[in-house]
């Protein structure tokens, strides 16, 4: 039982890393309709830097914050630059944008911070909390850490004028100029925040799995097969279906298939939303008036 | 009178396709003015490249600058508001939120609020939704909606596409009355494009009637509405 419960936290702190990789993809995709298959990398890529950072000296906190606005700015930078001149493109040119993007975040990665892995320090201590034998501080933090990100970004999603004008305008461009909203400067602030929400998921996975040029290719299947399973229109479900993926995850790898096989259940999971369920568990179907 | 708004030349074009063959129209500041005509005779494009909305040539002219080739939000943030085809709604946000969506562009924050007071006056159905999703209002009530957002921006010139269609006559009259009141009160000059030529002859000043691109006869709207001749050849009542 005991062993269950422990399953349940870890996955639980798993979870919320994938909810924030699944929020990055629900971020880019409610303004694109299309997924940015370079996310994980660009995660990759923000943890190095956080970890360059703490190298040349830098404590924990102001490196994490730092490296958040550098992946903010740098998202910004990748749509304006790169993304931009594919929003009129076909589908599959934008789908190959993202590869290369992918790619070369990988590539580059290796090339500057070679592919020797790291151990990535956590900011959490190492005893678990209050002497329990159930979750460990690193697990507990990061899932404190992932529902801070959330509750920031609600609210401003929900009060501020800006996140008003970012949902507007991912809903309905063609309106969203007609009462003077910038689109293209919305979507570019989606893909800062995207960048900036991948970072964080990058920087509280990292202790876990170790950094290393290819930690986030797991994890973004993860996190997709998360915002698949919530609804890759909606925030909330997407969240909700990342910690859904973490707990299902270990569970069935520790009772079922045991560990090696366990990215196949973020594989199956895609595959079954998309055949049982396409709009996930909180997605709408999307309904318009004749 | 001085024009607030002057189009010369104007063309416009869906890819190959010439949609207007430099037509010319005016809107005088204070003033209303209807553009008529059938289906496809290029009044929905009009108002498209009066706010920069298509590819277009010639010249637009709002206050004396010239305006044309200008991107769509900063022509919107010289102050004309667009009340478009399909009404535009952003149907997953609520009520609310499409009126804050509205006034955007403006910084003038105690205003704002006192201008949903205002909007809210004219339409008192969008108060009691206020929190409704905007998708789930009926025809009549998203048209109001369109409406009241546009006023929201505080607008110089209101661009009105077809604000009849789809509606009930009584829910017609009603929109009428309040855009004459607001035209009157607030000084708000309007460009309104319409097939139900009976109602438009009634509020505006001024009247174009288009034809596949081309004014065929442009004048003050007292002057079509009594020619018996134009009435019965173009607008068939």
């Amino acid at each position: 039982m005991e062993q269950l419960a422990h399953q349940v936290f870890s996955g639980l702190a798993t979870g919320g890393i994938y909810a924030s990789v699944a929020l990055a993809l629900v971020m880019i995709y409610q303004a694109t309709h299309l997924v940015n298959f370079a996310q994980g990398e660009m995660a990759m890529f923000a943890t190095y830097v956080a970890w360059a950072l703490m190298d040349a000296g830098l404590p924990y906190w102001p490196a994490f914050f730092l490296t958040l606005a550098i992946a903010f700015i740098g998202g910004i930078v990748i749509e304006r630059l790169i993304i931009r001149p594919f929003d009129d493109a076909d589908v599959l040119a934008a789908v190959i944008v993202f590869v290369g993007l992918l790619v070369i975040f990988n590539s580059v990665a290796g090339w500057i911070f070679s592919y020797v892995i790291k151990t990535f320090p956590s900011p959490f201590p190492a005893e678990p909390p209050f002497g329990n034998r159930l979750i460990g501080s690193h697990d507990l933090g990061a899932i404190a850490v992932t529902l801070v990100v959330l509750v920031l970004l609600f609210i401003f999603f929900r009060f501020t004028p800006l996140g008003l004008a970012m949902r507007a305008a991912a809903q309905n461009p063609a309106s969203s100029r007609l009462v003077g909203i910038r689109v293209g400067w919305m979507r570019a602030l989606g893909w800062g925040l995207a960048a900036a929400i991948g970072a964080v998921a990058g920087i509280m996975v990292a202790p876990i799995v170790f950094l290393d040029p290819n930690m986030m290719a797991g994890i973004l299947l993860y996190g997709f097969a998360g915002a698949l399973l919530g609804g890759i229109d909606n925030p909330g479900g997407a969240v909700v279906g990342g910690f859904l993926v973490g707990v299902m995850e270990n569970i069935v790898g520790a009772y079922v298939i045991g560990t090696e096989l366990k990215l196949t259940v973020a594989l199956v999971l895609i595959v079954g939303v998309l055949v049982v369920r396409p709009t996930g568990l909180f997605g709408h179907k999307l309904v318009t008036r004749v | 009178m001085a024009a607030l708004l002057e189009v010369n030349a104007l063309t416009a074009a869906y890819g190959p396709t010439n949609v207007l063959h430099g037509i010319a129209f005016a809107v005088e500041e204070g003033g209303i003015t209807a553009i008529l005509g059938a289906n496809g005779a290029g009044k929905t494009t009009t108002l498209r490249a009066v706010c920069g909305m298509v590819r277009m040539g010639g010249e637009i002219k709002l206050a004396g600058e010239r305006i044309e080739g200008r991107a769509t939000e900063d022509i919107v943030r010289r102050g004309v508001a667009h009340v478009p085809d399909g009404r535009g709604t952003f149907v997953h946000l609520t009520v609310e939120e499409n009126l804050r969506l509205g006034a955007y562009t403006r910084r003038d924050r105690r205003q704002v609020a006192a201008d949903f007071e205002r909007v809210y006056g004219y339409f008192p159905r969008l108060k009691e939704r206020y929190r409704q999703q905007a998708g789930t209002l009926s025809g009549g009530e998203q048209q109001m909606l369109a409406i009241a957002r546009a006023l929201m921006l505080r607008p110089r010139l209101l661009l009105l596409d077809e604000p009849s269609f789809g509606l009930a006559p009584l829910i017609v009259r009603d929109i009428f009355q309040i855009m004459a009141t607001v035209n009157r009160q607030e000084k708000v000059s309007m460009l309104l494009v319409e097939q139900n030529a009976n109602m438009a002859l009634s509020l505006a000043d001024h009247a174009y009637l288009l034809e596949t691109g081309r004014v065929v006869i442009g004048g003050s709207a007292a002057t079509i509405r009594d020619d018996d001749t134009i009435r019965r050849s173009y607008l068939g009542y």
